[in-house]
């Protein structure tokens, strides 16, 4: 059935029209009952949808690489180097960053749930809380990597992080070659959210615009 | 407990699809359930592991066709009825059909920012010495747990070593059944993936999970 893809998305179709159903009757009851705020919702929604997202974390990698103080800060102590830039809370309560090095790259899923670092990365994708991902990331990360378009040095030493407690973790990815004197917020464009999980690696200089 | 939330290493669920520029949420219901999610937190009075075992809960083919929000919606639904809060009977109408029960709190909507920078902290005052340290070689033990539990399968009955000490954190396994925090020593603890997957598999690899410290042995 996995391999039937118009059943497939017919049965989550029907779903869906039944899920909107529920919430939206979840959204009135709980109003009526007087359990929630319903403009609440509407800060909660757009907290998430343009406030905290990946710049943040990209604004933190941006700073270690500019100022080694700040690394050797992020990490040893990542939760209070990443409340100093200003982002903290939810789902990032107890943050380590672990550093990619040229002989190690570090990985990080959570395959119990969804568990990811939120003041720092926003919501996880899809794929970070699918199957796939969560069954393969800690027996198979060098196929998860190149699902992903990512091959590494056979000899690379591969560390995955499985989110299994209420730690968050970031990578630190290694800085591009020929960025030497860029200003942080220029070294910030390279790091994509990916590179920060470590299913990705950061652009290089010649992919993002002058 | 065994279920299909423990999900490393299982087979068959085929490649990872990664979504270029992938937007926050993918429908409207999804944005609704978010907020819903976290706005029942402070007034259903539940914890994060209470929540997490009442999505995992379910029969395996159940949470395996459920996309994450749907785990969600259904582990809500599930909280508030087992408190009397929402019944099922209800959200089939459509509409509150018993009047509301006393909560502990409403989260208002000018308190969002203040409480999710507060967020849920887990991290507790230590009362005994940690049993491990940086460096010790340990065994996670195989134990199956009927309820929530925190120590996937894939690691049980395998050595490794302590990696980190991270302070004493509230125990999901009592807290998830109310049975308090019970804070208890957390350790990163790595493994060799050949000592998880096999001889046969990558040498390159090694993976760690956070584990408490009764989820492990010496070895």
């Amino acid at each position: 059935m996995a391999h039937d893809h118009h059943h497939h998305h017919d049965h989550d179709h029907s779903d869906l029209s039944e899920t909107e159903l529920r919430v939206r009757a979840l959204e009135t009851i709980l109003t009526e009952k007087g359990y929630i705020d319903p403009k609440a919702l509407d800060v909660l929604i757009e907290t998430y949808e343009s406030k905290i997202g990946p710049r943040n974390g990209a604004l933190v990698v941006a700073k270690a690489w500019a100022n080694s103080d700040f690394k050797k800060w992020l990490l040893t102590d990542a939760t209070a180097a990443i409340v100093s830039l200003g982002y903290e809370g939810r789902q990032g309560e107890h943050m380590v960053v672990v550093e990619n090095t040229p002989t190690l790259h570090h990985m990080v899923v959570c395959t119990l749930c969804s568990c990811y670092p939120w003041p720092v990365l926003g919501l996880p994708p899809v794929w970070y809380k699918s199957a796939p991902y969560r069954s393969r990331a800690v027996a198979d990360p060098r196929g998860v990597l190149s699902d992903f378009g990512v091959t590494l040095p056979k000899d690379r030493e591969i560390r995955v992080w499985d989110s299994t407690a209420e730690v968050r973790y970031l990578v630190l990815p290694m800085r591009p070659e020929g960025t030497n004197g860029w200003s942080e917020e220029k070294l910030a464009e390279l790091v994509t959210r990916d590179s920060m999980i470590g299913t990705g690696l950061p652009k290089a200089p010649h992919e993002i615009s002058k | 407990m065994n279920g299909a939330q423990d999900m490393g290493g299982v087979h068959g669920f085929g490649p990872v699809q990664p979504e270029p520029n992938e937007p926050p949420f993918h429908a409207e219901w999804e944005k609704k359930a978010l907020a819903l999610v976290l706005a029942m937190g402070p007034a259903g009075g539940w914890n994060i592991d209470m929540s997490r075992s009442a999505r995992e809960n379910v029969p395996p083919g159940d949470y395996l066709s459920r996309s994450y929000y749907q785990i969600w919606i259904a582990g809500l639904e599930r909280l508030m009825a087992e408190r009397g809060l929402v019944l099922p009977e209800e959200i089939d109408a459509g509409r509150a059909l018993y009047p509301p029960k006393p909560v502990p709190r409403t989260l208002a909507a000018a308190d969002v920012d203040k409480v999710l920078r507060r967020g849920g902290p887990t991290e507790r005052e230590t009362k005994t010495n940690a049993r491990f340290a940086m460096g010790d070689r340990v065994r996670a033990k195989n134990i199956h747990p009927t309820a929530h539990t925190r120590l996937p399968r894939y690691v049980r009955g395998h050595a490794g070593i302590v990696e980190a000490v991270r302070g004493c954190h509230v125990f999901p396994d009592t807290n998830a059944t109310g049975a308090g925090e019970d804070p208890q020593w957390l350790y990163t603890v790595r493994f060799e993936g050949t000592e998880l997957w096999g001889a046969e598999s990558d040498p390159t690899v090694k993976v760690s999970v956070d584990a408490w410290e009764p989820y492990l042995d010496p070895a």
